[in-house]
């Protein structure tokens, strides 16, 4: 049992990292990736909300928008499918204004140092994108936080990496017209085939 | 409101204000989709009409928008609109909407949408803001279409699946490159396009976090100085 949620994290995390091999998040992965201490509140911020959305959009699925997910409330023969992506943007926003108001109130210290970060997570397609392949995935609920988990870790590592790899790069004499955003693509091109080669891993 | 204004919101994010290589706005589908041209066109199509629309019902309310709920209220109508693509996809075209899989949902998030609605239709009028969605659409979909142009005839020899280049394996000359099949190549031929749109465009050329100063006896700050 242990064995397969580690598979889960593992393959999340290495082989289908949600930056570098689905592309997901690529706005703010780029924007935001000038300086280390920048990108690892961003990245905590990511796991953090992906943790709490994806398990809950993966309740709302099998309790309430799945072909004959009503049973339970002895509603048959309904599929409530077409309403997905507006019920899990809708519970992202609401997640990520809750935890904004919650840290405020409690934790002020990680409120100061994730606040800023947080609304922008919202249009971060990398949350949605986790929901959406959970789903596509058809996981468990034990295995979406685990699937939740993974994908922001995932995620959370490599803007940390792709940070460090800029901050060196600050002194190097780079042509004029690929300086800042084209170098960073090329960067993050030449990342991507190096998270390729964890392609068949499997444990 | 004159016709200049509507010409220059629709040709200025072509390549002065492009959404992908200059304001860094919708990148996540241009790499995903693009390795063939005609899936690559289905999105094109796709976000360009859900940009222009949420544009226009977003500046047609945007006086009756609370600040403080606006998000909301904006992810609302680009998820509708989204919504209605997806299901018009899957009603007419269900195997390229299989391929394009979560890239059609993820138009709700991608950051074009709305960042324009933001920056652009919460301020101006509608018609205005509708044709700013194009233009927006359209500089995206002229970057989209380079990369998959490249992707697919140089690493399958084909267009839209029609051979142009006679591959190997049938018979002809062309070797295709597969590297060229696979996903990260995109993030490079986007970093070459940024690099030859700020040739042509200097003035999009980013400033140095820490330039050379001006005493140092670095050999190469010479030549750098005679260039200025």
């Amino acid at each position: 049992m242990f064995e397969h949620y580690l598979n889960i994290f593992i393959t999340t995390v290495f082989i289908e990292n949600i930056a570098l091999s689905v592309f997901l998040g690529m706005c703010t992965f780029i924007a935001i990736s000038k300086k280390i201490d920048a990108a690892f509140g961003l990245g905590i911020a990511v796991i953090v909300v992906c943790i709490i959305t994806v398990p809950l959009n993966n309740l709302i699925y099998n309790f309430i928008l799945r072909e004959d997910a009503l049973v339970w409330l002895g509603i048959e023969g309904t599929n409530l499918e077409f309403v997905e992506l507006i019920s899990y943007i809708g519970v992202i926003a609401a997640s990520v204004q809750i935890l904004e108001m919650f840290l405020d109130k409690y934790v002020p210290a990680l409120y100061t140092a994730l606040g800023q970060f947080l609304p922008l997570i919202t249009v971060n397609c990398a949350i949605l994108g986790a929901s959406l392949f959970m789903i596509e995935k058809d996981l468990m609920f034990g295995e979406s936080v685990v699937y939740g988990f993974g994908a922001g870790f995932g995620w959370a590592l490599a803007i940390v990496i792709l940070a460090g790899i800029r901050e060196k790069l600050k002194y190097s004499d780079i042509p004029e017209g690929l300086k800042g955003l084209g170098a960073t693509f090329i960067i993050v091109g030449l990342m991507s085939f190096g998270f390729m080669s964890f392609g068949g891993i499997s444990l | 409101m004159s016709l200049k204004q509507y010409k220059e919101v629709i040709f200025k994010p072509l390549i002065d204000e492009n959404p992908i290589t200059l304001q860094i706005l919708g990148i996540c589908s241009a790499l995903a989709v693009t390795n063939n041209l005609s899936v690559t066109l289905v999105m094109c199509v796709a976000l360009t009409s859900v940009v222009a629309f949420s544009n226009l019902f977003i500046s047609i309310i945007r006086n009756y928008i609370p600040s403080s709920i606006r998000i909301i209220v904006q992810m609302t109508i680009i998820a509708s609109l989204v919504i209605v693509v997806d299901e018009l996809l899957k009603a007419y075209d269900y195997e390229t909407s299989k391929k394009l899989s979560v890239f059609v949902g993820l138009i709700i998030t991608n950051c074009i949408v709305m960042g324009r609605a933001e920056a652009f239709a919460m301020k101006e009028k509608p018609l205005l803001s509708f044709f700013d969605g194009l233009g927006n659409g359209l500089g995206y979909s002229l970057i989209l279409i380079g990369v998959a142009i490249i992707r697919e005839l140089f690493g399958s020899g084909s267009l839209m699946g029609y051979e142009i280049f006679t591959l190997v394996s049938n018979g002809g000359w062309y070797l295709p490159n597969n590297l060229l099949l696979l996903p990260p190549s995109s993030f490079i031929i986007i970093g070459l396009f940024i690099w030859a749109i700020r040739t042509i465009r200097p003035i999009q050329i980013e400033e140095d976090d820490f330039a050379v100063s001006k005493h140092s006896t670095a050999p190469d700050l010479t030549k750098r100085e005679l260039n200025v």
